[in-house]
């Protein structure tokens, strides 16, 4: 964690050497912000530094992590039960990021969960981990095993009066548990519904006590926040954000992978210097820019600064920061019935929209990829997408998300659709690759 | 597999009773009893299910409705050995298609299905965070990225010959 650190969030991480343990950690410039904070901040000077890194919500939303923060009533942990939770349930389809920061470095997450816990002053700490990542978990609990050996976390850390654990809770596979709300309901031993707001985790989550959700590489950034300052932070970043990000690309890339770059980097620099450009004999048609549930754009947008009004701008949406391209050999309807199968299979089923719209468009994409598809189904389509993507008709954001790749993609492949019905066939065949 | 018609051990039934205590309610246990469960008998039987929701105070069809809405509890029985082949978008586009193919033919099922010697057990999977090594899958815990189908009819045989 040295002062000039360009790439913060993984200058540790040495797939070669493993996760750092307590030792490597602090050699390499680990807890100096929890010794810094725990002795020396209080809590509101905590929320005003992150505030003022203009950091805000990896995990896809982008809400102000210091202004999420300010909704959390003051009293004392010691006074009153809270609970923060670190959002390790990345399922978003083409995205890995976090994984990445799991394994790599989990200390730094421990940390970054001990300085965000401190601000809202909460003793409860939780990880919510995907359970598919069997590897992260047995790191975590390595990892936050040896933090509490040493002091890191439980009572009275560091003699400051602050107390502090992290209990793990490896979850067992639905992507709805990424949203919020649904996140507590699943922690709570129900089915994983999503939840009516009001009231706001930060007032009434987990129980009933005041709760916030952080995603995990939001929390890794927190550390480099105190230690470095706000100004060092808002400064790293290219545009309006602060900070780095962890970007990616997954597809008919010659280098698919991530990489931790100032946020607001040109789409096309990621893409092309970063990821290696296309693979000989594939041509990049259209991409979603971070992850399933954000809308296609194409190559006309590729100049696009990676930050998250640059990509609103565009008709899209940053969400995880992880691209998945669309190849000129692909199918574009395959790829969107790939999408809406995964989005209707996880619709909890809650709501009657998703519940029965999502199988719906499926089955819609279904005959059109197959063949089948009428004039009509288009219609179909189209008052589908505008039905469940508007915000508000629907319990939360599940459906929403769903419809971005399916709205943008009507238009982006009409002729695609067209040619499919009048043809009654895919033009590409069985659909991917070869 | 009658074995999963036994009671629980009670090395087990206090080990779910300790992970009830930790918890501010006993029914926040409820998704890492069903884990602990099928982690010793593969997966969760009905019987199981009963003694696990008594344990927690909550009622069978309560629990069940916790086991059957994550994809990773299984209801039914599998093989010694379940892979996992994400079925999630960046794979799509990377060739799982034909490697799920080419599964269900070596295999003689279908994605769903357990082989009828009850070795392998074949269930899609959404996105596993492992799409810059498209096509990917999970056997047993051990993740396997860029998958061919050589890499396969490896795995398969190796499969085949361990316990």
């Amino acid at each position: 964690m040295t002062a000039a650190s360009e790439r913060p969030l993984t200058a540790m991480i040495d797939p070669a050497m493993g996760p750092p343990d307590c030792a490597t950690y602090e050699r390499a410039g680990g807890w100096q912000a929890a010794r810094l904070a725990l002795g020396s901040l209080t809590p509101a000077e905590i929320i005003d530094r992150v505030t003022r890194s203009k950091l805000r919500g990896r995990g896809g939303a982008g809400f102000g992590t210091g202004q999420k923060w300010n909704f959390v009533p003051k009293e004392p942990a010691s006074e009153r039960r809270k609970y923060l939770i670190a959002n390790a349930d990345e399922m978003e389809p083409g995205t890995f990021k976090d994984r990445w920061l799991l394994e790599g470095n989990p200390l730094q997450l421990v940390e970054g969960m001990i300085l965000a816990a401190y601000a809202v002053q909460a003793a409860h700490g939780i990880v919510f981990l995907r359970g598919e990542y069997q590897e992260a978990c047995v790191r975590l609990h390595r990892a936050i095993g040896e933090a509490r050996q040493q002091g890191w976390l439980g009572e009275n850390i560091l003699g400051s009066g602050f107390s502090f654990d992290i209990h793990v809770h490896s979850s067992a596979g639905r992507y709805i548990c990424g949203e919020e709300t649904a996140l507590l309901t699943a922690l709570e031993g129900r089915r994983a519904t999503p939840r009516s707001k009001p009231p706001f985790p930060q007032t009434g989550g987990l129980w009933g006590a005041p709760s916030v959700v952080n995603n995990v590489e939001t929390l890794c950034n927190l550390p480099h926040i105190i230690v470095n300052g706000p100004e060092w932070f808002a400064g790293l970043g290219l545009g309006e954000d602060g900070g780095t990000k962890i970007y990616g690309v997954s597809g008919r890339v010659a280098k698919p992978g991530a990489w931790e770059l100032p946020i607001g980097t040109p789409l096309r620099q990621i893409i092309e210097d970063h990821a290696g450009g296309m693979r000989s004999g594939y041509q990049l048609r259209a991409l979603l820019p971070g992850g399933a549930s954000t809308a296609f754009i194409d190559t006309t947008a590729l100049d696009v600064a990676m930050d998250y009004g640059s990509v609103e701008k565009a008709g899209s949406r940053l969400g995880t920061g992880m691209a998945i391209i669309l190849d000129d050999r692909t199918c574009p309807i395959g790829m969107i019935r790939n999408l809406e199968h995964f989005f209707a299979q996880e619709s909890c089923g809650w709501c009657t929209p998703c519940r029965d719209g999502l199988p719906w468009v499926e089955r819609l994409l279904d005959a059109i990829e197959d063949g089948t598809g009428q004039d009509e189904d288009m219609e179909q389509l189209d008052r589908h997408a505008r039905m469940l993507g508007a915000p508000g008709r629907t319990f939360c954001a599940h459906a929403p998300g769903a419809m971005a790749p399916l709205a943008s993609g009507l238009k982006l492949f009409a002729a695609d659709f067209t040619a499919h019905i009048q043809q009654g066939r895919c033009p590409h065949h069985a659909g991917a690759g070869p | 597999m009658p074995i999963a018609d036994l009671s629980l051990p009670a090395p087990l039934r206090t080990e779910i009773l300790a992970l009830a205590a930790q918890e501010l309610h006993p029914r926040g246990a409820s998704v890492a009893a069903l884990r602990l469960v099928q982690a010793r008998f593969g997966w969760i039987s009905t019987a199981h299910l009963r003694e696990v929701a008594n344990l927690l105070g909550m009622s069978a069809d309560d629990l069940d409705g916790v086991a059957t809405y994550f994809n990773l509890l299984f209801r039914r029985p599998v093989g010694r050995h379940v892979i996992m082949l994400c079925d999630s978008v960046s794979c799509w586009i990377m060739g799982r298609e034909p490697l799920c193919a080419h599964l269900c033919r070596k295999l003689g099922i279908r994605p769903g299905e357990t082989t009828a010697d009850n070795t392998i057990t074949l269930l899609p999977t959404v996105c596993i965070g492992h799409c810059d090594h498209a096509p990917a899958m999970l056997v047993d815990a051990t993740l396997h990225g860029d998958v061919t189908t050589e890499s396969l009819d490896h795995l398969i045989d190796t499969l085949r010959n361990t316990p």
